[in-house]
């Protein structure tokens, strides 16, 4: 992949039947880079990830993935070609158990560095509870298996859709520590976080949505936190 | 020792019923579809066979090594070309779709085949029996029967709770959203339940066209029996539909023993009473 970002959106419209979630937005992650996308309660976050792990499909613009576009793949093709979406709430598979959940995530045969093994390293408390049923996990437990099923895939870009949700501070501390490990392999990552504080320490690059279009965005550094609740709340 | 009698064939031909029944629990189960087609296309999976003895002089059971292939593949093709694009939020449209189905197939056999009632020869082995005790027999074909419902709910166990394929439709049918996002194709897993489905029906219908006559009309009443068991032993809950089968099966044979009119009578006023007692089955799945 010698020219271009791992992952290209241009101008993407997006609906949700005659409501439109995404007004031309646009937005370029590069190989081993780490993006946050910020924004208020129905800004079109979620969407946005929706569309990049091809869950949904926008009906205007382009989303180009390792310079190939992926506009109007499915999701099950897309995992294939190495994007891979933590759901938001987590969505463990329920009557599975904590290690099947995680070789569900696995079954694409993706090579690359993540196994089983390396996910349990990542995570040790998923290998105590590996053959309890996922719903036995606690908020931040499940959030850990949730991560790990969709690092199963061997992914090149890791989506995660507010990962901070109703855990305990702590455990969200706790789970970012580890963001580094994963993003070493190479592996780009997209966060999407209302928790703005965890954002910007995590991310290098930061989008701002309001109502559907980048508000804001800019290298995490450079962004002050003046103009972020200008953007994030529209004043 | 009558009595013992008519509850060891009620229980024989339970395994019966508990074929039908969980091809269609497993349906659902994956998909939640409710397949209305069902009970004909077990009487068309006993045509299949009567072509197949007919043409290739085959053996009833020996032909189960075409049939159950043949069912499957009409299940996978069914699933992609037609009925995936029913499925969504609605509960209506497979209902609806599978009902016209269910009467193209039962219109498409009496065109074919006439309203004759027909019958599987399966030679030597029908009249067979065992001696038990004293006046207590039993018969070689419907003990195959039960051993081989016995196996295939065994073998379907097996396949859920510790193959890969059994691993992708319990998640299927968990999240389909989530399954997609790990890299599952549903279109696909949803075929090869249906498959699955179809394959167990196969060999549901061989073994119901050997016991007895059959035409192109019995299907719905077969569904029937497949809802009641299902119903009785607990949604999701294979070896609960075993004992649904059962249970349907030996109410059945005790409501024929008493009055011949009751058979059928007797089944239904077991199945509403259990429904009216505990709704959701003896043995419902617990669910996470």
């Amino acid at each position: 992949m010698p020219d271009g970002p791992l992952l290209k959106i241009t101008a993407v419209d997006a609906f949700y039947g005659d409501f439109q979630a995404l007004f031309g937005v646009s937005l370029s992650v590069g190989t081993g880079q780490v993006a946050a996308v910020i924004g208020a309660n129905g800004a079109g976050k979620s969407t946005l990830l929706k569309c990049i792990a091809g869950l949904m499909h926008p009906s205007r613009g382009e989303i180009l993935f390792e310079n190939a576009a992926t506009t109007n793949t499915p999701a099950f093709e897309a995992l294939k070609r190495g994007i891979a979406l933590v759901p938001e709430g987590r969505r463990l598979f329920p009557s599975l158990t904590v290690e099947e959940n995680l070789l569900i995530g696995g079954q694409s045969r993706r090579p690359g560095p993540w196994t089983l093994a390396r996910v349990y390293e990542l995570f040790p408390i998923l290998a105590e509870r590996r053959n309890l049923p996922a719903p036995a996990l606690s908020g931040g437990q499940q959030q850990m298996a949730a991560i790990g099923r969709a690092l199963m895939s061997n992914p090149r870009l890791l989506l995660c859709d507010e990962i901070s949700l109703g855990l305990a501070p702590i455990v969200v501390r706790d789970i970012y520590a580890r963001l580094p490990q994963i993003t070493a392999e190479g592996l780009s990552l997209v966060i999407v976080e209302q928790d703005i504080v965890q954002a910007l320490r995590a991310a290098s690059h930061v989008y701002c949505l309001q109502e559907g279009r980048v508000a804001l965005q800019g290298a995490a550094r450079d962004l002050s936190r003046e103009k972020i609740s200008a953007a994030y709340f529209g004043v | 020792m009558q009595w013992l009698n008519v509850i060891l064939q009620g229980v024989l031909i339970g395994g019966l019923y508990a074929m039908f029944a969980t091809g269609l629990s497993l349906i659902f189960g994956v998909m939640r579809l409710v397949n209305i087609a069902h009970g004909d296309l077990i009487v068309l999976a006993a045509y299949i066979s009567l072509i197949a003895t007919q043409a290739f002089g085959m053996d009833p059971l020996t032909s189960l090594l075409l049939v159950v292939p043949v069912m499957a593949l009409i299940g996978y093709a069914l699933q992609r070309g037609l009925l995936n694009y029913t499925l969504g939020e609605d509960l209506l449209p497979p209902l609806l779709v599978t009902f016209g189905l269910s009467i193209i197939i039962q219109n498409g056999l009496l065109e074919l085949f006439t309203a004759d009632s027909r019958k599987l020869q399966a030679g030597a082995i029908e009249i067979q029996t065992f001696q038990l005790a004293q006046d207590l027999w039993i018969g070689a074909l419907p003990l195959i029967q039960f051993v081989v419902a016995v196996a295939v709910i065994a073998g379907l166990q097996l396949l859920f709770y510790r193959t890969a394929l059994g691993r992708a439709l319990r998640a299927t049918s968990d999240d389909q959203a989530v399954a997609q996002l790990t890299g599952l194709d549903t279109r696909h897993i949803f075929a090869l339940a249906m498959a699955l489905s179809l394959a167990v029906i196969a060999i549901a219908g061989v073994f119901l066209a050997v016991r007895a006559n059959f035409d192109p009309a019995i299907g719905p009443a077969r569904l029937i029996f497949a809802f009641e068991a299902v119903i009785i032993g607990g949604l999701g809950s294979m070896w609960g539909t075993l004992a649904g089968g059962i249970i349907l099966g030996v109410s059945q044979a005790i409501g024929a023993q008493i009055d011949p009119g009751w058979q059928l009578l007797a089944g239904h006023i077991v199945f509403l009473a259990i429904l009216a007692v505990r709704p959701q089955g003896l043995f419902p799945k617990v669910s996470g």
